[in-house]
């Protein structure tokens, strides 16, 4: 219970400094110093101190978008485990109540970007509609898969002890990838998104949020880099559970887990370039196809 | 052990599958095909019962070179000669292509549950990665527009039912293995050929305009 | 034995080597010559298996063997002439006015001769995997020789070809795994016929079925089974008409042999029934199609093809009825090979003479070119099974069968097709050999005369007396196919 409420603390306080890692790794390989660590720390305090802009096209649900994003992630955190230790809140069937909340978070933003009524936020909002509805087999099967292999239902008893895999290997290494595309394509990384773009045509998750600022935008910027977070959390308990240890030395291995996840996102993204809008479908759906293998073959 | 390299490789094949169905650039195809053809040589030495291991390394050796080194070679002097460098427009997107390999996938795994199988090979996922192959060569041949593609799909379908072969049978057929592979050899060969011809003529290889031939009266 | 398959391969080989066209023609009539008296003497001669029991050369294979030798010594007789007349260099092609060029005649007649040692080696096999591989390489030796005439139609059916069949193929190699999975645990030395026959009652039913059902569709690709046809007209509509006369006469046949292997060991293993109902119900499927494609063509060689696709229904319904059908079908076979052999020759006359390949731009055939024509007249009678020619009694044996089985309504199907096709095929006979002709008497040399006349004579006189010999043989063919 402790280890639970000091896992959501250091969720809630250490999510943008995963962002910070990404954006220094990135800037290390360009050869350049790059921004500080903490610099999302204070974009955050300098947008929470702004005001916010509200056009005259907007309804109430321009407002609500970001409040429940936030809140819906924020509630997300509370269910994934870290470190090897159950979560804050668990019960059976809770890795579908995490898909969900995503859900939830995400079709708010759609629904805010549509509500400005302006084209380009429509155009974003469409092509996030269409990636999601293929990355969220993708992440149903992967769990679907250790679920089966496990034999629980709730993801704290899923990803908290190592799973026997066994010959099974090639499953976890195929749920491992397929994990990791969708979190590469949830949180709007290269290959599937470019944060980094201005080009309104290449946009996907930045197009749906030009018209929010000010805390608005400063919840917006939060809940993602708790998404990433939890998927992140989600990815390390997959691959390196670190249940059955002592609870602080499995905290810090898990730490340091995701720390090191935020490096290899930051290499990724140096490396390779994005992929053609019309090359991304066929990448989600294969790896929808990869955790439907892993699925197959974890059958006992 | 050699349980779960065997199942690697299979998944290994399958993952080539995929990446066969998903992608468009026809040189990755090629390549792909090499790699199957390298991983079949890999999987008959596991699967064979080691009854006369001379035979069998050399069966597997004399696949690998013609499968992984030969067709790869032959195909990709065809395709440079026509000048394409990749699939455009298929009959069956790509996307949708993969959702159709995910379906085959489970109807594989299903039915190779449900088939009384002939011993124990240990393995459940030899047998309905065979299928799989042999869907996936089908689906390339009836999807696909070029020529090349369709020799692909051949190859993968050659591929499938040769995996088949050696998770069926475990105690000798070689002239089946020696004739089956010297038949795609001269029918790949044939083909490139074919495919170089079909360049010079036509100034294209996509098949689906080779339709002169027909019975309707215009 | 080895002899009989081996030398039509070293002769294409050296057919590659030769210089000259004269010498190579020499080789191609040698080749036919020999390989003739090869056939004719393994019917008096009883010849021993070899390799272990891989080659054997039982009275089905015989039978098939001797079709295949009289076939290609009258296509080497035509082909010699038509070599000699066909130009070198750019011709240009009458349908649409394109230059286009022949094949060198050393691939030609090296891949007739590659084609000529593969299809022995389909009737030797005794080996299902030997066999496999023979039938593929049939289709390999023979796709060089459709595309003989090097423009873009041919080429289009030479790829349909290479490709369908390939598949087809294929999937007989799956067949042939099955087989090997239904033969495990029993005796015997693996997928020789002799053995899996006698050690029938021990074969697994299920693999044996799904063995079966996908060799039919396999090896049913290549012999022109419907829905599985859409190659045939194609590519023997392209093809010379050498070729194409040697690919109904004897490369169907080949098909048709595996088909017969796999049903002997089903019927030993008692899988009787399920092997009938497939048959037949492919067999109808056949005929049907090949009539509604036949009534209205305009291309008479594509005609012909949809012929082979109708005589090839009638010899699966044969089998696929039991009793006398089989041997009707059998008797088909020979009939039918020489008949259709016969037409494509005479049509090969006419297309020279003519230069169209639509029916509608030939007329006067009978005074134009008056052996041709007679012949072209009395083929039409041979194929649509009119007494007196031999492909009357068959297909009355067949209809004698299904009548005795109680198949009325298979009886009825049988015959509406083939009165179809009669009606289909006599507006377009008919039409071509008479009327207006359009130019004064053609001179006809010797060697497009020949072959089929004689061919000919024979489907005529095996239509009056069947001599004992062949009698015996094919009811001795019957018996292993389930006749009582």
């Amino acid at each position: 219970m402790i280890m639970a409420t000091l896992h959501l603390f250091m969720a809630l306080t250490l999510s943008p400094l995963l962002l910070g890692i990404i954006n220094r790794t990135k800037a290390l390989f360009a050869g350049r110093t790059g921004q500080p660590l903490l610099q999302l720390y204070y974009d955050l305090a300098k947008l929470l101190r702004k005001g916010a802009v509200y056009s005259r096209t907007t309804t109430w649900v321009f407002r609500a978008g970001p409040v429940i994003g936030l809140a819906s992630v924020l509630m997300a955190s509370a269910l994934v485990p870290f470190g090897g230790r159950p979560s804050l809140l668990s019960f059976p069937g809770d890795f579908l109540v995490l898909a969900c909340l995503l859900g939830l978070a995400r079709f708010f933003t759609i629904l805010a970007a549509l509500d400005t009524g302006s084209s380009f936020e429509g155009m974003g909002a469409s092509r996030e509609a269409a990636f999601s509805a293929l990355a969220e087999p993708a992440l149903l099967l992967s769990l679907a898969a250790v679920a089966l292999r496990s034999g629980r239902l709730s993801l704290s008893s899923m990803l908290v002890s190592p799973l026997a895999w066994g010959h099974l290997a090639p499953a976890l290494w195929l749920v491992a990838a397929a994990v990791f595309v969708v979190l590469l394509a949830e949180n709007a990384r290269v290959p599937v998104d470019d944060p980094a773009t201005h080009l309104e045509l290449t946009m996907i998750h930045e197009v749906m949020v030009l018209d929010h600022s000010g805390p608005d935008l400063a919840f917006i910027l939060y809940g993602a880099a708790l998404k990433l977070w939890i998927l992140g959390a989600v990815w390390v308990g997959i691959v390196a559970p670190f249940g059955g240890m002592n609870p602080w030395t499995g905290t810090l291995f898990a730490l340091a887990a995701i720390l090191g996840l935020a490096v290899f996102i930051g290499v990724i993204e140096s490396l390779m370039a994005r992929l053609r809008l019309s090359r991304i479908p066929p990448l989600l759906v294969g790896a929808g196809v990869c955790a439907l293998l892993a699925l197959l073959v974890a059958r006992p | 052990m050699i349980l779960q390299a065997i199942d690697t490789l299979v998944v290994l094949l399958i993952l080539t599958n995929l990446l066969l169905l998903g992608t468009n650039r026809l040189n990755g195809c090629i390549r792909m095909i090499a790699f199957q053809g390298f991983l079949l040589g890999v999987l008959a030495i596991f699967l064979q019962t080691p009854g006369n291991p001379v035979h069998i390394f050399l069966l597997a050796a004399g696949s690998m070179i013609l499968k992984g080194v030969v067709f790869p070679w032959l195909l990709s002097r065809a395709l440079r000669e026509a000048h394409v460098r990749r699939e455009v427009d298929p009959f069956v997107g790509f996307t949708l292509s993969l959702i159709a390999g995910g379906a085959a996938l489970a109807v594989a795994v299903s039915l190779g549950a449900r088939l009384p199988l002939p011993e124990a090979l240990g393995s459940t996922l030899v047998f309905p990665g065979a299928l799989f192959m042999i869907f996936v060569g089908f689906f390339l041949i009836v999807s696909r527009r070029t020529a090349l593609s369709q020799v692909l799909g051949y190859l993968v379908l050659e591929n499938g039912i040769y995996l088949c072969g050696i998770a069926l049978i475990h105690d000798e057929p070689v002239l089946i293995e020696m004739g089956v592979l010297l038949d795609v050899f001269v029918a790949v060969f044939i083909m490139g050929i074919m495919i170089f011809h079909i360049q010079r003529e036509f100034d294209h290889i996509e098949t689906d305009q080779l339709a002169t031939l027909k019975d309707v009266e215009p | 034995m080895l002899a009989l398959f081996g030398f039509p391969f070293w002769g294409g080989c050296t057919a590659f080597l030769l210089r000259t066209d004269r010498s190579r023609r020499i080789l191609l009539l040698a080749c036919a010559i020999l390989h003739l008296f090869l056939t004719m003497a393994a019917w008096k001669v009883q010849l021993r298996p070899e390799l272990n029991g891989w080659l054997a050369l039982d009275t089905l294979g015989l039978l098939f063997l001797t079709l295949i030798s009289l076939l290609f010594m009258a296509a080497a007789l035509y082909a010699v002439g038509y070599l000699r007349r066909e130009s070198h260099g750019r011709i240009k092609d009458f349908e649409e006015g394109v230059l286009f060029s022949n094949e060198p005649e050393a691939v030609f007649i090296g891949c007739l001769l590659f084609f000529l040692g593969t299809m022995t080696l389909v009737t030797l096999s005794q080996r299902f995997g030997l066999l496999w591989v023979a039938i593929e390489a049939t289709t390999l030796s023979s796709a060089p020789l459709i595309y003989f005439h090097r423009h873009h139609r041919s080429l289009e059916a030479a790829w349909k070809y290479l490709l369908i069949c390939s598949v087809g193929i294929a999937l007989a190699l799956l067949g042939s795994f099955f087989l090997v999975v239904a033969a495990q645990g029993t005796g015997g030395r693996t997928l020789i016929v002799q053995d899996m026959v006698q050690h029938a009652a021990h074969l697994r039913g299920p693999w044996l079925k799904a063995a079966f059902l996908l060799l039919l569709i396999g090896y049913g690709t290549k012999m022109g089974l419907a829905p599985l046809h859409t190659w045939l007209p194609d590519a023997h509509s392209e093809a010379p008409s050498v070729v194409s006369a040697l690919l109904s006469g004897a490369l169907l046949n080949c098909a048709f042999l595996g088909i017969l292997r796999v049903v002997q060991v089903c019927v030993a293993a008692g899988l009787l029934s399920f092997v009938q109902g497939l048959l037949t119900g492919f067999g109808l499927l056949s005929m049907g199609v090949a009539a509604v494609f036949i009534v209205g063509q305009a291309d008479y060689k594509r005609m012909l093809a949809y012929s082979s696709v109708e005589h090839m229904g009638i010899m699966a319904l044969g089998v696929g009825l039991g009793g006398a059908g089989i041997f009707g079908a059998l008797l088909q076979a020979v009939n039918h090979s020489l008949a259709k052999a016969m037409l494509f020759l005479t049509a090969g006359n006419i297309l020279g003479v003519y230069k169209t390949k639509t029916v509608s731009g030939v007329r006067g055939a009978l005074r134009v070119l008056p052996v041709s024509g007679a012949l072209w007249v009395a083929g039409f009678l041979m194929i649509t099974g009119s007494p007196p020619f031999g492909l009357f009694p068959s297909e009355f044996a067949i209809l004698k069968a299904a009548l005795d089985g109680g198949h009325g309504g298979v009886a009825a199907a049988y015959l509406l097709s083939l009165a179809l096709i009669f009606i289909g095929m006599a507006g377009i006979f008919l039409r071509m050999a008479q009327g207006e002709a359009p130019s004064p008497r053609c001179p006809e040399p010797w060697w497009s005369i020949l072959p089929p006349l004689l061919l000919g004579l024979g489907v005529l006189v095996l239509g009056l007396y069947v001599p004992p010999f062949l009698t015996a043989a094919l009811q001795t063919i019957s018996r292993t196919l389930g006749a009582p």
